[in-house]
């Protein structure tokens, strides 16, 4: 669009593209952390929320007599749990997987004939009968069937691990809103100065007949395209910190720490974000003007 | 060019109806003295005046009342056969596309060129750049600046400016054409060419008003005269003496206006 002030060569006007820069370096870094714990504790919630953990301690002595002993115990816990209402499937892990289990601490080898290990029973609940889930009667009914046994519910810790990771999220948005604000206030402030310094030529455009609106229309334009240049750059750099990131994140595999990684519904709205700074920025060049040359005589 | 002004007059006011009228009209800034008391005058539809007065007389703030930069302290000014005392600033960008001003410090913007300065009327009234590119250069080679169509304000001189400003106050075919001091930078010769624009204008039914301190000019165009002279306006019809100082604006020919 053309334009009939000389807006370009204003000096605040370089401060409002670095400030969108930043503002959308920092606003991709928090929504990409963001959006990949939330794929995260998705994925944790899924997999684990349903499910529940019974220990059964182990009959002492390391001969076959006690292992056996140890087995019947399995055996009975395995026929109360899967008596008991709501439960979808209670299977007990086998030798190799408790191994497989403990071998990052203890290491492989010989350590089932050596140690007393505790059984664990892997329970599916259905998910229709979670709401009304009381693990304490649950784990009553357990104990009664088998001394000693417990039961491991992880939605407790899964609970606090996603109060957590929400707060997370929020301060992220936290960031975000801050940032904008600042760029907001350095718009508004940019646009103030433009207004002044072209006051001349504001007044002869009214003179010959210029709405307001034509005269807002080019501090838009002109904010909009800083905008975008502050965006497309502060886009630009974050995409090296994200994939430097992502590296990091990718080498941490294992058990307790799901794949991290980004959809591509993900990847639109990171993309969408310089835009979505761009708009405000040119929205709150446009409200300044009116609302100064509201003010004029 | 000028034929094709003669077209789309649209809604002009007819010949008896006053495209100015000021009635009882006071003017001062902020808390000092009054500029004008009482001022009264009407410019019918078609006509052409000058303003005279010595200079701090208040041509200036009279042109500014018409063309809406100031408003009036006390009384009534109506424009268009409307009162617009105190309209609404929304009303005023309208009102002002019928008008054409010439100001006595240009006013042109620097950074654009002679062509996009006189352009700038059309394209705030959204007219569409082919007309643009047509009507703009035919005009600037009308006041004799076709090769300066790429030139900005600041390279060009002051009566090249001012023929740019000229052609800007009437690139849109204004009903009312206001002008501070429109020959004042100009040789006769130009001066002469641009009064001839005006007429030609006025003779399609533009009303005309035109601010200045050039006697020469007001003796030989046969147009009465609005003369400010201490706050006060009397009118000087045609052929009465040029003013001369304080003098003539009180001989019994001279009547107050209205």
């Amino acid at each position: 669009m053309r334009s009939d002030l000389p807006l370009a060569g204003n000096r605040s006007s370089s401060l409002v593209t670095v400030l969108v820069g930043v503002m959308v370096f920092l606003a991709v870094l928090a929504a990409a952390g963001g959006l990949a714990l939330n794929n995260v504790l998705d994925r944790w919630t899924h997999d684990v929320a349903g499910n529940l953990t019974a220990q059964i301690p182990p009959v002492p002595g390391l001969g076959e007599d006690a292992r056996a002993a140890t087995d019947a115990r399995v055996a009975r816990a395995l026929e109360v749990l899967d008596a008991y209402p709501g439960v979808a499937a209670a299977r007990a892990l086998t030798e190799d997987e408790l191994v497989t289990l403990i071998e990052p601490w203890i290491g492989s080898g010989e350590v089932l004939n050596d140690l007393p290990m505790p059984r664990l029973i892997d329970i599916t609940m259905r998910p229709d009968a979670l709401p009304g889930l009381d693990p304490g009667a649950m784990a009553q009914v357990l104990r009664t069937a088998v001394p000693g046994a417990t039961l491991d519910e992880h939605r407790l810790w899964l609970s606090r691990l996603l109060d957590l990771g929400e707060a997370v999220g929020w301060l992220g948005v936290t960031v975000v809103l801050v940032v904008g604000l600042a760029t907001a206030v350095a718009v508004v402030h940019a646009t103030l100065a433009g207004l002044s310094t072209h006051r001349p030529v504001i007044e002869v455009l009214h003179m010959i007949g210029a709405q307001d609106d034509y005269i807002a229309r080019q501090f838009a334009a002109h904010a909009l395209r800083q905008g975008l240049k502050g965006g497309a750059g502060g886009f630009m750099l974050a995409l090296p910190a994200l994939a430097g990131l992502g590296l990091l994140a990718g080498r941490v595999k294992g058990g307790l720490v799901p794949t991290v990684g980004l959809s591509v519904l993900d990847w639109i709205v990171l993309t969408l974000l310089p835009f979505a700074a761009a708009g405000l920025v040119m929205l709150t060049a446009r409200l300044t003007v009116l609302r100064t040359l509201a003010r004029m005589p | 060019m000028m034929r094709e002004m003669g077209e789309n007059w649209g809604n002009r006011p007819p010949d008896s109806e006053a495209v100015v009228q000021f009635d009882q009209v006071g003017l001062r800034y902020d808390l000092g003295p009054e500029i004008f008391r009482d001022i009264g005058f009407s410019l019918p539809g078609g006509s052409f005046h000058f303003l005279t007065g010595s200079s701090g007389a208040g041509k200036s703030s009279l042109l500014g009342l018409c063309y809406l930069a100031l408003r009036p302290t006390r009384g009534a000014v109506t424009l268009f056969g409307r009162d617009v005392t105190r309209a609404p600033r929304a009303a005023l960008p309208r009102l002002r596309r019928r008008m054409g001003v010439v100001f006595q410090d240009f006013r042109l913007i620097n950074h654009l060129s002679a062509m996009d300065n006189v352009a700038l009327p059309l394209r705030v009234a959204g007219v569409s750049e082919t007309d643009i590119r047509h009507h703009v250069p035919e005009l600037l080679a009308w006041v004799g600046l076709a090769d300066h169509l790429d030139a900005r304000p600041p390279t060009l001189s002051g009566g090249q400016k001012q023929r740019v400003a000229i052609a800007r106050a009437v690139i849109n075919r204004p009903d009312l054409l206001l002008a501070d001091e429109p020959t004042g930078n100009v040789d006769d010769r130009i001066a002469m060419r641009l009064l001839h624009l005006f007429e030609e204008l006025n003779k399609m039914g533009t009303t005309v008003l035109i601010a200045t301190h050039n006697e020469q000019l007001v003796r030989r165009f046969p147009y009465p005269r609005l003369h400010l002279d201490q706050g006060g306006l009397t009118l000087h019809p045609v052929g009465s003496e040029p003013w001369n100082g304080g003098g003539t604006a009180r001989r019994s020919t001279d009547r107050p206006y209205p």
